[in-house]
């Protein structure tokens, strides 16, 4: 059952996909039936792997870049009064930018190689992974900081040792929703500028009217971000099992 | 704890509010060395933040918890609360281990076997490597009592910590917390007269706005008492009987607004 689900819903979309082929009429080069799709990929297949590894590579660098600089940034205003001063209204001025008006800046400084993706995905889960895990890390159970007080905790170890884990569950829905988003970051990245990806490619299909070689990319596209996000959310469950069996207490 | 280790506790004219209420002023407090003292009082007499305010915990306080010579008890107290706050991230041990690592002092192969002889004290001897999540609420209050023993401190508070649980689990966990905090200063918070006539040698009433502690009620003989003990009932009839008076005033020191 729990892959069928998946399974299901999976085959229930091309069901209606064709259905909405079918009823609309829509001539295959507006609206490509599954079947014409699934002829792209199996004809194209090498090329949107090659892609698909470039626009992955700049998701994955991506993630990490951004999850290493949003957790540093939320220990530090988490941790040292003056810096929250500082840079919570820099945070925030930095949201206030969209990072799509940032593109073509960052192409330009960057190049059109993988740095300016990078740096796109990296954007765009900062801000998540930041506000997430700075708010886990301001919430601790005050219990749990008395305790650790009578104790004689020093303040690193409390930190360590009870802040930051406790954290973990509010730092992990940063990252369900930073994976979730990652991609965007890299397609608009690509979009603007670029000699390779996915996005890349379904700019060049579309010019070249092969509208289903464009919804290949993009279904190969909606792959990768659905494994991705799934890879992660099972990565997080795992790491943090307490969370799950915390609500199912003996009594 | 060896006799005579354990300090008396002495509090002096304590005074703590809360932005314009007064929990109380000019409170005195002496907790006798080695002794346990229950605490009782109607909810919202200021128990607990009077408990901690003697660990050092009430922000914004007046008056601090000495010993006889006049100095502060900072590491030497441990504190055991309502809820366990065990971690739930970390299992039986590592949660017993919990003060040594916060110190950063080394868990040496002796640490660890004193950790595992208190567990197994507390009668969780094999479940080391559970997480709390998967124990009920008596065990895990064993476990906190057993962290709260692994600090060996002269001085514990506790506040209300069997409260949660179902009445034969906290029978148990009384008997075990006695005998295990035998010797030691103890202030226990309590807001049931039967656990605090069980557990305490000597037993006070707090209450009031702002709140006053009533004149000792020392209880005979060596906690854990019976319950069918005659003079543990003949004392749960006068103490409850001091209840409802201080229940009483309680409810007129604060005027009618409070319902």
């Amino acid at each position: 059952m729990k892959l069928l689900r998946p399974l299901l819903v999976f085959l229930g979309l091309i069901l209606a996909w064709q259905a909405a082929v079918v009823a609309t009429g829509a001539p295959h080069y507006i609206l490509p039936a599954p079947v014409r799709v699934a002829g792209a990929l199996a004809e194209h297949w090498r090329e949107i792997l090659g892609h698909g590894a470039v626009t992955a590579a700049e998701i994955l660098l991506g993630l990490l870049l951004g999850v290493l600089l949003g957790c540093t940034t939320a220990l530090i205003i988490a941790g040292v009064r003056p810096a929250r001063r500082w840079l919570l209204p820099v945070l925030v001025i930095s949201q206030a930018i969209p990072v799509f008006a940032l593109a073509p800046v960052l192409v330009l400084w960057l190049g059109y190689g993988l740095a300016s993706k990078v740096a796109m995905a990296t954007l765009i889960i900062y801000f998540p992974v930041t506000a997430a895990f700075y708010d886990g890390l301001r919430r601790t159970e005050p219990g749990w900081l008395d305790l650790a007080r009578t104790m004689n905790g020093t303040g690193l170890k409390t930190l360590w040792r009870i802040r930051i884990p406790a954290a973990l569950p509010a730092l992990s829905s940063g990252l369900r929703v930073a994976t979730a988003v990652a991609p965007i970051g890299a397609i608009v990245g690509e979009w603007v500028g670029s000699s390779a990806g996915l996005g890349y490619m379904m700019l060049q299909a579309n010019a070249r009217m092969q509208i289903d070689l464009m919804f290949a990319a993009l279904f190969a596209l909606a792959l990768l971000a659905v494994g991705l996000y799934a890879a992660v959310d099972a990565a997080l469950k795992r790491a943090l099992p307490w969370q799950a069996e915390d609500g199912r207490a003996l009594d | 704890m060896p006799p005579g280790s354990a300090p008396r506790v002495e509090l002096h004219a304590a005074g703590l509010r809360y932005g314009a209420a007064t929990i109380f002023e000019a409170l005195d407090l002496s907790l006798p060395a080695g002794r346990t003292t229950c605490l009782l009082g109607p909810s919202g007499a200021g128990k607990t933040s009077l408990l901690r305010l003697i660990a050092g915990l009430a922000h914004g306080a007046q008056g601090r918890a000495e010993d006889e010579a006049g100095d502060g008890l900072d590491g030497r107290i441990a504190y055991l609360a309502q809820q366990d706050l065990l971690l739930p991230w970390s299992n039986v041990l590592n949660n017993v281990l919990l003060g040594p690592r916060l110190r950063n002092e080394p868990v040496t192969g002796a640490l660890e076997q004193r950790a595992r002889d208190l567990i197994a004290q507390v009668g969780l001897a094999g479940r080391e490597a559970e997480r709390p999540g998967r124990l009920s609420g008596g065990m895990r209050q064993r476990v906190a009592l057993a962290r709260t023993l692994m600090e060996d401190r002269p001085v514990v508070l506790m506040d209300e910590p069997f409260s949660a649980l179902d009445a034969i689990t906290r029978y148990r966990l009384q008997d075990l917390a006695a005998e295990l905090l035998r010797g030691r200063t103890v202030l226990l918070v309590t807001h049931d007269p039967l656990e605090a006539l069980r557990l305490g040698h000597g037993v006070r009433i707090i209450s009031g706005t702002p709140a006053r502690l009533d004149a000792p009620l020392a209880a005979p003989g060596e906690p854990p008492r019976a319950l069918d003990d005659p003079e543990v009932l003949r004392l749960q009839a006068e103490l409850l009987r001091r209840l409802v008076v201080a229940q009483t005033n309680h409810g007129q020191g604060r005027g009618s607004t409070d319902t």
